[in-house]
């Protein structure tokens, strides 16, 4: 009789957790305490499986109603942030528009009303450039791409490389030497540096198309570059530089030579 | 709140809100008993959710928030006051009842059929038919449904039980109505 209410107290309190258990509601050592007892008891755990059922007839009887595509449609529209018509934003625009165009202004009078001061300032700043450039050849084991006294060999390797063709002339007879030629750059424009001896001085002579450049050098003429010596002058819309340690007058007569 | 701030927080919202239409729909619907009511229950809830979106604490629960405004929209509804009115038979507070070991004659679940049981659950009392349908269908925790009902744990414990209790003893007496 004690043995019978005892276990009818076993099975009221296991009974009494199983649909914590069956929610997922009970803490991990309680589970493991109802596992163990479920497989021992076939009671409990055929009691366990029917209401399992039971959960599981409740949950499919209970998802029945689905709703009109339309009201899903009506309501994902009242919540989706609407895309704001372009009048909407037309003060934005307006305000947009007038800022740059006096930004257009102003950069258009800064570019036709480059004071002397900043005119120098640039001139000195691609000097140093062309120099470092002229110095970088020199100091190179390979000073040139092509090595070649002959200016037929020379003007067509350019071919494709940059974007412009130019003169070479005939240099025979004349106190200079052709070394060789390669591609260099010079704000982001790519051009020619014609590498020439005289005596023991090397020149190197920059060709790049002059519009592509952001200053005028037509009337630069010559300049002093970190002691060397510069010469600027324009043909054919090309603008050359003639830089070296020789003297100005041996700049001056390769100008010429190649202003020919 | 500047415009592009009310966007990004309109843009997260849907994100979060618009796959929990179904859900919500058929609690509704379950609610209300009434399928226009159902779909105005939604979109009451839809459009204040989104009102009082900035007020969603990120990192709780979202779905047991939108739950919990549904419910609410619906209690302040004719058909949810009316529902209110009716009286539960035992007290809240008390403990979850006993579970009686049920002999196979009140096992009942292979003779039932779904359109009895959908009927025992819709003639639940409202306070037992949310706690059973959040439990059994939305699958939520007790400390989900008792935020979504805005209720202690004890309660909803104790709702519950009473809840499948209550479903138990309907369906048995659908399916003896019915028997021949």
């Amino acid at each position: 009789m004690t043995e019978d209410r005892t276990e009818k107290t076993t099975h009221e309190r296991w009974t009494g957790q199983l649909d914590a258990y069956l929610d997922g509601e009970l803490d991990s050592s309680q589970m493991q305490e109802l596992d163990g007892h479920l497989r021992e008891c076939s009671g409990c755990t055929a009691e366990a499986l029917r209401r399992l059922q039971w959960k599981r007839a409740i949950r499919s009887a209970g998802q029945c109603y689905v709703a009109d595509p339309a009201v899903r449609e009506r309501i994902r529209k009242s919540i989706t942030p609407a895309k704001a018509a372009w009048w909407q934003w037309r003060p934005a625009l307006a305000a947009t528009a007038a800022l740059l165009l006096v930004l257009a202004g102003a950069r258009i009078i800064q570019l036709e009303t480059v004071s002397p001061k900043r005119q120098l300032a640039q001139e000195g700043w691609m000097a140093g450039e062309l120099a470092d450039l002229h110095v970088a050849t020199l100091a190179s084991a390979n000073p040139v791409d092509v090595v070649s006294s002959d200016r037929h060999s020379v003007k067509p390797w350019f071919a494709g490389k940059i974007p412009f063709s130019f003169n070479l002339p005939e240099l025979q007879g004349s106190q200079f030497e052709l070394v060789g030629g390669r591609v260099s750059y010079l704000e982001q424009s790519p051009g020619a540096q014609l590498l020439f001896r005289v005596r023991k001085h090397q020149i190197s002579v920059f060709i790049f198309q002059a519009k592509a450049l952001p200053l005028d050098f037509a009337s630069a003429g010559e300049m002093d570059a970190r002691s060397f010596h510069l010469e600027c002058w324009q043909r054919d819309g090309l603008q050359y530089f003639a830089i070296s340690d020789a003297a100005p007058e041996d700049l001056r007569a390769l100008r010429d030579l190649l202003g020919k | 709140m500047c415009v592009l701030e009310e966007r990004s927080s309109a843009s997260s919202f849907e994100q979060l809100a618009l796959p929990l239409f179904g859900r919500l729909y058929n609690f509704a619907h379950w609610l209300a008993q009434n399928r226009e009511e159902a779909e105005d229950l939604v979109q009451e809830t839809y459009a204040k959710a989104l009102k009082g979106f900035s007020s969603f604490e990120p990192g709780t629960n979202f779905k047991a928030w939108m739950f919990r405004i549904l419910r609410n929209t619906f209690l302040n509804s004719r058909t949810g006051l009316k529902a209110a009115t009716v009286p539960l038979d035992l007290a809240d507070d008390d403990p979850a009842l006993p579970a009686e070991l049920e002999t196979p004659e009140t096992i009942l679940i292979d003779r039932t059929s779904e359109q009895i049981l959908q009927g025992a659950i819709a003639e639940l009392p409202v306070a037992y038919r949310e706690v059973l349908l959040l439990c059994e269908v939305e699958e939520m925790s007790y400390q989900e449904m008792a935020t979504a009902l805005a209720i202690p744990v004890g309660t909803v414990m104790s709702r519950l039980s009473r809840a499948r209790r209550t479903l138990r003893e309907a369906v048995r007496q659908k399916v003896g109505r019915s028997s021949p």
